[in-house]
């Protein structure tokens, strides 16, 4: 029973120490290819912004916002997260939603959208994981602020 | 036949676009698992520190579901419907009948049945953005129906209640770049079969605790497949229980609805030996 026990408690808490550390590895290079590098990107993000301003979890907070300039940052974010070779010059994630109040069903719509976005340009299952690991350090930076 | 009618105008309930149904929640796929049983979210046997459906932190939602196991003894029916809200309670209530194919005749009854009332909270944590995954607490209430046989048997209640802590986390790209989800169930039970044998016994009248484990690889966002284990009382010296065990392939078609398959061993059960069959269940989320 104590066995049974202990096991279950550090297969859960291996989690802590299991988030894969964005740091330059053999990996990087091989999940900015399987997103098709900067410009596959691009049309992930191009995609992921039509399906935003459909919904009407989160259209009202994209309304007004410059779109081009948006796409650039976002890009160039998801870029640099997946190991290519860009630079995410916006502002902090703390700042940029700073007031927004945005919910878990907000931040969770994104990342499905997000999904559907790679499905739609044949990024692996795989590769699609990889990148959703790496963006789960920004919940905390996005949600509730 | 009456659980393949409301199964399709259940379907036809939740599929019918224009419908004023709230729309599925938010969060991600497969992440509200299925229903368990006894009601609960979680796989088929071992409830999870998930909520039922999709419901995110400003939404609510919930699931109704029918399973069926058969055994070279038994035939289980179960049906179940949650309501979760906000990602922080859940709801359910579950019925459950098991038809006494074999003994039914030496025991005077055609079939076992008891009503599940379930409540889960989410006590902190979330199953994907908390490094210490979900974690949640749940009480069961059991409510056995068929009175005659829990007498007959030797259990000493006709009615019990299961209290239990779930942890549950979901790592991202884990194995092969699948997304692992594990988790780990500690229950308080007297529960014999889980209460369709009644409850407490001559073995042992007490609430003891039992370990449940599940783990599941979600080969893409359509498909889990994993095991599960029960431990469960042994409380009746006239029907002496084994842990349960399972390993399921859940198939996720669309966000509001789920189809699992599952090869389940339950061991002896009521002095039938190795009880073994396959289970299936449908599920519609809202």
């Amino acid at each position: 029973m104590k066995i049974i026990l202990a096991v279950l408690t550090s297969l859960l808490l291996l989690g802590g120490c299991q988030s894969p550390a964005p740091s330059a590895a053999a990996g990087e290079e091989t999940l900015y290819n399987a997103l098709g590098e900067r410009s596959g990107i691009a049309d992930i993000v191009e995609d992921m912004l039509y399906r935003i301003v459909e919904d009407p979890r989160l259209a009202d907070d994209f309304r007004g916002i410059d779109v081009a300039r948006f796409h650039r940052q976002l890009t160039d974010q998801l870029c640099h997260l997946s190991g290519g070779p860009c630079t995410y010059t916006g502002r902090s994630m703390e700042e940029a939603h700073a007031g927004m109040n945005v919910t878990e069903a907000q931040f969770n719509a994104v990342a499905d959208h997000l999904v559907l976005a790679m499905e739609t340009h044949s990024v692996p299952t795989g590769a699609q994981n990889r990148l959703l690991a790496r963006l789960v350090p920004l919940h905390d930076r996005i949600v509730g602020h | 036949m009456t659980h393949v009618r409301s199964l399709a105008s259940l379907l036809v309930l939740t599929l019918m676009p224009g419908l004023t149904v709230a729309d599925v929640g938010s969060r991600l796929w497969a992440t509200g698992g299925v229903t368990t049983i006894e009601g609960s979210a979680g796989g088929g046997l071992v409830p999870m520190a998930v909520l039922s459906g999709y419901a995110s932190d400003t939404e609510w939602g919930g699931t109704a579901s029918l399973s069926r196991l058969t055994t070279d003894g038994y035939s289980f029916h179960g049906a179940g419907a949650t309501v979760s809200a906000f990602n922080r309670v859940e709801l359910s209530v579950a019925r459950q009948t098991l038809d006494l194919d074999t003994l039914g005749a030496s025991l005077g009854q055609d079939e076992l049945a008891q009503t599940v009332y379930g409540l889960k909270v989410r006590a902190f944590g979330d199953l994907i953005y908390d490094p210490l995954g979900q974690w949640s607490v749940g009480i069961q209430h059991k409510r056995n129906t068929a009175e005659a046989i829990s007498n007959a048997i030797g259990s000493r209640d006709n009615t019990g209640t299961d209290v239990y802590i779930s942890g549950s986390r979901l790592f991202l790209a884990a194995v092969g770049g699948r997304n692992l989800l594990i988790n780990g169930t500690l229950r308080a039970t007297r529960a014999n079969q889980t209460g369709l044998l009644g409850f407490g016994g001559d073995r042992n009248d007490d609430h003891e605790l039992m370990a449940e484990l599940s783990a599941g690889l979600l080969l893409n966002r359509h498909w889990l497949v994993g095991m599960e284990y029960r431990q469960k009382p042994d409380n009746l010296s006239f029907a002496r229980e084994q842990d349960a065990r399972d390993f399921f392939v859940a198939w996720f078609p669309h966000r509001r609805v789920s189809v699992t398959a599952a090869w389940v061993q339950l061991g002896d059960i009521a002095g039938l030996s190795d009880q073994q069959g396959p289970f299936a269940a449908i599920e519609a989320s809202f």
